[in-house]
């Protein structure tokens, strides 16, 4: 994998392509459009940390993001993403750097409007997955682990961005690393998370939110182009998909040019 | 309260910090009288975060010394536990996150060792490990928190945090046992022959690791003078006497990043995940064989590591500091 410092000399090359995309850019545009203006987000590597730098360079350049390596208000320099977020490549223009204990505490004391992260797995309650695929005891797969998906999803308001994939869809995760509504109804805040919750899950086919009583997933609206059955296809569950629901608009050139010039190697979006 | 929380008692706590010398000393040593200070089954926790200021050269010289049955915590792991793993220094590592870094996918020696039972990984989440060297730090048995309930994480640990329901607000909280590590390795760009140091960049939990341990074992890339060093004490974010050993070794974290010195080395990180892609156990032993045992001194394992790629990653490094 290259990646060099000065990713700016593929430039010219951006201009020429059309608004044709990959799905992990339609992903990353639809995630960056979720985030305001004036907002304060906590946002992991990945997807989270190039759609919240690209909503700074397209309509939220006053999005204040934290990174969990202890980075206040950072702009990432197009073609230098760092591989976590914890590397001098999150610190470029920020406000403040501060230790990992304190940045995370911001989640908890309430400064923070959104968390924003990936998942490996996810289920109709919005709990997230990446600990254990199979049984915990004697796991088929032992995942990386939680490192501050737990904290935020625990203490603050957030936006899930993941590839729409039924073996990542499923009725019932695993293991339940990033509480989300946990059995539906009050169970979540029953259990004594008595603060934040999910609140979007976007993925390359559609937006989703959670109803106010069961807490359960439904589609509030389709990407260009995908139908209701496509994403049911895709979905290990029976997914609520109302026959009203809308349908987002697609990637601007503006905005697909942006992305390839923040990440010009594709590594978050091949 | 089962020994698994790590946590030891305020006499142990205060009688092991005041049998130690905290007088102004100075404290130069090589890595590898430095690594003699780590014992069997100490609990070791290392300073920085994934690919950064982890404390390579004193992990190298722990592989080389043969060292075993340590516990080890760190904020997040990442090729650093699979070197731990590998070499048969510790089996059981308390951390968040586990893996060389997002782009190189899922650690496949983390996974063979895990899966296989051959090793241990407790996970916690990033602010509850930090909450715990938090209340190490400040001489404190527990820290509460509104993090890890009610999720499988909290569940996973419930033989060592303990349910609380706020004796002020009746609002339900967990408490997290404190870590006071027995040694902590720490790399940072400057300090002085008796400890005195200087962190640049990202603070991670290098400063609470400090203050909770009972020896903390500093790695630099170069050693200042003491009048230096008092010509700007407000960049001195750790005091010399939680230090027992400064070791000068330039390039420390390599291949790691050490903030304004040198990026990770990308591409000896590619080589590492291809090396133990297809089979784990005999790649990690092979790179251990080429890096860690055959080269005969730190600049010896610089030397292998490669001119290009050490140029290459400080040439990154010190762009930073670049208009």
């Amino acid at each position: 994998m290259r990646r060099g410092a000065d990713g700016a000399s593929t430039m010219t090359e951006h201009a020429k392509i059309t608004s044709a995309y990959t799905a992990s850019e339609l992903l990353a545009v639809m995630a960056a459009r979720l985030l305001k203006d004036g907002q304060i987000v906590f946002a992991g590597v990945g997807i989270p940390l190039l759609a919240a730098t690209l909503a700074q360079r397209a309509h939220a350049p006053k999005l204040t993001i934290l990174f969990e390596g202890g980075v206040v208000g950072p702009f990432v320099v197009p073609g230098e993403l760092p591989p976590s977020t914890n590397e001098q490549r999150c610190t470029r223009r920020a406000n403040m750097v501060m230790p990992i204990t304190d940045v995370l505490l911001l989640l908890q004391r309430g400064y923070v409007d959104v968390g924003f992260m990936g998942g490996a797995q996810i289920d109709r309650y919005g709990n997230l997955n990446s600990s254990f695929i199979g049984d915990v005891a004697n796991p088929k797969i032992r995942l990386p682990g939680t490192g501050g998906g737990n904290d935020i999803s625990s203490l603050t308001q957030m936006i899930v961005a993941m590839k729409h994939e039924k073996r990542r869809f499923v009725d019932k995760v695993d293991f339940i690393t990033s509480p989300g509504f946990i059995n539906g109804g009050d169970s979540r805040a029953a259990s004594g998370l008595i603060s934040g919750g999910m609140w979007r899950v976007v993925t390359d086919l559609a937006i989703m939110g959670f109803d106010n009583a069961n807490r359960e997933i439904s589609v509030i609206a389709l990407h260009p182009g995908v139908t209701a059955e496509e994403v049911r296809d895709n979905t290990g569950f029976d997914l609520v998909i109302d026959d009203t629901v809308g349908e987002t608009d697609p990637p601007t050139p503006a905005e697909l040019d942006a992305l390839r010039h923040l990440d010009p190697e594709r590594l978050y979006t091949a | 309260m089962s020994n698994d929380t790590l946590v030891k008692s305020y006499q142990e706590l205060r009688g092991d910090t005041a049998a130690r010398d905290r007088g102004l000393r100075e404290k130069v040593m090589s890595l590898e009288e430095a690594a003699a200070l780590v014992k069997p089954g100490d609990h070791v926790a290392l300073g920085g975060c994934t690919l950064s200021r982890t404390p390579m050269a004193m992990i190298w010289a722990l592989v080389r010394a043969k060292k075993h049955d340590l516990t080890v915590s760190r904020s997040i792991m990442s090729s650093d536990g699979d070197i731990l793993f590998g070499s048969g220094v510790s089996k059981h590592v308390v951390t968040s996150w586990f893996s060389q870094g997002i782009v190189w996918g899922v650690s496949k020696v983390m996974r063979h060792y895990t899966e296989n039972k051959l090793a241990r990984f407790d996970e916690w989440s990033h602010m509850s490990i930090g909450l715990r060297y938090r209340a190490g730090a400040m001489g404190i048995p527990f820290m509460p928190t509104r993090s890890m309930i009610g999720s499988d994480v909290g569940e996973q640990v419930r033989d060592q945090v303990k349910e609380m329901t706020c004796p002020f607000t009746g609002e339900p909280l967990l408490l997290l046992p404190a870590l006071n590590p027995d040694v902590a390795l720490i790399h940072v760009q400057r300090a002085d022959c008796y400890g005195n140091a200087q962190l640049d960049g990202l603070q991670f939990m290098d400063m609470d690791i400090a203050m909770a341990a009972n020896r903390v074992i500093l790695t630099t890339e170069r050693i200042v003078s003491n009048d230096q060093i008092r010509r700007a004490p407000d960049h001195t974010k750790i005091p010399f006497f939680t230090v027992d050993a400064v070791v000068e070794a330039p390039f420390g974290s390599a291949p790691h990043e050490c903030y304004g010195h040198y990026e990770p080395f990308y591409a000896h990180l590619d080589m590492l995940a291809g090396l133990t892609a297809k089979d784990a156990e005999a790649g990690i032993a092979r790179y251990l064989n080429d890096y860690f045992y055959e080269p005969e001194s730190w600049p010896a394992y610089l030397a292998k590591l490669g001119m290009e790629d050490l140029l290459d990653a400080a040439r990154r490094g010190r762009s930073i500091h670049n208009d």
